[in-house]
């Protein structure tokens, strides 16, 4: 019998899954376990308006208290799991009895990596993962105040676009000879790059770090070539790590992050994982172990997730979607762009444009679009539609912006 | 009758200037709407600016009688205003509409 379900990790896919519990028709407790402070937020604000909206912020609750009552979800907040013991069916807490479970959610997500350079230590490098950091970040970036960003990928950017809109000044270093990684395709990624530079953003691209330094002037950040970059705040956003550490202590199978089936079940039956944390195969990929890092995936786990536990035998296999905000220009991305041969532009007007991917055997198996989010985004869900029905759209159909794509769906 | 509010019926736009199962924004003293024509034809209104981020909805895409916003893809069933969850929580409001000679009536209050 299941009356006890235990979540680990209030964030996106904790807090989701608690809710889509109750949803569907759980009559049992419900306990939320959080090492944050604050009530479940939403994370992407952090990077975009909590650091540039014109007044003090409030995290972006996901669950209010009436919430929270009303779907008779407990949570325990400031409160750590440190173990699971999987046989007693218990998990271990920070200065709290252990917690019976039934069947327990691991949503623990993941966290900033730290820069591994001499010099780097929390005084002198700085992370974005929490409310907590984001305010923080946000009393700094005054007008005149010289922010230096070390990874040129999606959180990195975001806050160059932020440091601008708030009068400071902004330097981008990034490792790789262009911006944001094979997750963006490079014609999009030079168009990104332009808008920073045409905004003030200084971009430093191919470099690597020697060290970093405390000066009477600043931090300074040396790089391997020796030159130097001076500012007020460094910020790092070089990747993150999935939060594994419970999970592997406790013997589940880890494979770049919790490996879960497309069930989201772990390798012990009674323990599942959603969110950053887990790594799960997708159908739509040729079955190949995905781990995300996104907000939208995180929730639909979340909803997934919930109905496992209560038994159900759905596959997860949502398409992958992510979307970035930086100035006036809206990223979004759906699907995954590795199996690719092919590349097809829709040019929208106004620097607006979709890029769709196309594999060898003509099927849809991801779409980019760059631009205002209102000229873009309609297209970007279409496509996404049509690359979960595996679809082989023509390539002229798709270049042709007179072609409705939901003319397309078959 | 102590809470008859009048309505006052604002021409929003022709009724052939929306395709079936599409949306319209539309703008009228200071605020902004989103007008539907259901795939059975029917006409519907709503505020137009989503209650998660308040983005206009009308670029996002209508399904049946779901408006599904284009920033995070929260969805309201736009006949009701019902939100339809996560990330959204706070329904839309709804408004009245007539079709009368060719043009789309919203009623405001
Ligand atoms: C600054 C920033 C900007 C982002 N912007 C975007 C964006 O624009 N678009 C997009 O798609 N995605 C974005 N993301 C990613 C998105 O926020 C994440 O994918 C999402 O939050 C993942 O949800 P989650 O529930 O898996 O993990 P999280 O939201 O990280 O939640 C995990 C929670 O578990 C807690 N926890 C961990 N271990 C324990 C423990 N042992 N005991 C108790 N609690 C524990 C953590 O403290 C945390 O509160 C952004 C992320 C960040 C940090
Ligand atoms: S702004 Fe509409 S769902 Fe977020």
């Amino acid at each position: 019998m299941t009356e006890r379900m235990v979540v680990i990790g209030a964030g996106e896919a904790g807090a989701r899954a608690a809710v889509a519990l109750r949803e569907n028709g759980f009559a049992g407790t419900i306990t939320v376990v959080g090492d944050e402070h604050h009530l479940p937020y939403e994370r992407p604000p952090l990077s975009k308006a909590v650091l540039t909206g014109p007044d003090e912020p409030a995290p972006p609750h996901i669950l209010d208290e009436a919430r929270l009552a009303a779907h008779s979800v407990d949570l325990l907040h400031s409160t750590a799991a440190t173990a699971i013991d999987r046989d007693a069916h218990r998990v271990a807490l920070e200065g709290r009895d252990p917690l019976p479970y039934d069947r327990l959610l691991i949503a623990t997500g993941a966290r900033a990596r730290r820069l591994a350079v001499p010099g780097a230590s929390p005084e002198t490098v700085h992370y974005l993962r929490s409310f907590t950091e984001a305010l923080a970040l946000r009393r700094r970036l005054a007008p005149g105040h010289r922010l230096i960003v070390i990874g040129g990928g999606f959180i990195g950017l975001e806050l160059a676009a932020a440091a601008r809109a708030r009068g400071a000044t902004a330097t981008v270093i990034e490792m790789a000879p262009r911006l944001l990684g094979r997750a963006v395709p490079a014609a999009l990624a030079a168009l990104i790059a332009a808008r920073h530079e045409a905004e003030g953003v200084r971009l430093v691209l191919g470099a690597t770090i020697a060290r970093i330094e405390s000066a009477a002037e600043g931090r300074r950040v040396v790089l391997g070539n020796g030159d130097t970059i001076t500012g007020d705040t460094i910020i790092a956003g070089v990747g993150a790590l999935p939060e594994i550490a419970l999970a592997e202590a406790a013997g589940l199978a880890i494979d770049n992050g919790i490996a879960v089936d497309a069930h989201l079940a772990t390798d012990d039956p009674d323990i599942f994982a959603a969110g950053d944390c887990c790594s799960f195969p997708h159908a739509l990929y040729d079955g190949r172990r995905i781990r995300l890092e996104a907000w939208r995936n995180a929730q639909d786990q979340g909803n997934a997730v919930a109905k496992a536990m209560l038994g159900a035998n759905e596959r997860y296999e949502a398409v992958p979607w992510f979307w970035s905000d930086q100035y006036d220009l809206t990223l979004q991305i759906a699907g995954l762009s590795d199996l690719a041969t092919r590349t097809v532009t829709r040019d929208l007007g106004d620097g607006a444009r979709i890029d769709f991917h196309l594999a060898a055997d003509g099927r849809l198996v991801s779409a980019s679009g760059l631009g205002p989010n209102g000229r873009i985004a309609r297209d970007v869900r279409l496509a996404e539609m049509l690359i979960a029905r595996r679809a082989r759209p023509s390539a002229s159909d798709l270049a042709d912006p007179q072609i409705k794509l939901k003319s397309l769906m078959v | 009758m102590p809470t008859a509010i009048a309505t006052r019926w604002v021409e929003a736009c022709a009724a052939d200037e929306i395709d079936e199962e599409d949306v319209i924004r539309f703008d009228e003293g200071g605020r902004t709407f989103a007008i539907y024509r259901s795939p059975d034809d029917v006409y519907f209104a709503t505020d137009g600016l989503c209650t998660h981020e308040k983005v206009h909805l009308a670029d996002g895409l209508v399904m049946d009688s779901i408006i599904e916003c284009p920033k995070h893809n929260g969805r309201f069933d736009y006949k009701t205003g019902k939100a339809k969850g996560a990330p959204v929580c706070v329904d839309l409001k709804t408004y009245p509409v007539r079709v009368e000679d060719g043009k789309v009536l919203i009623g405001l209050d």
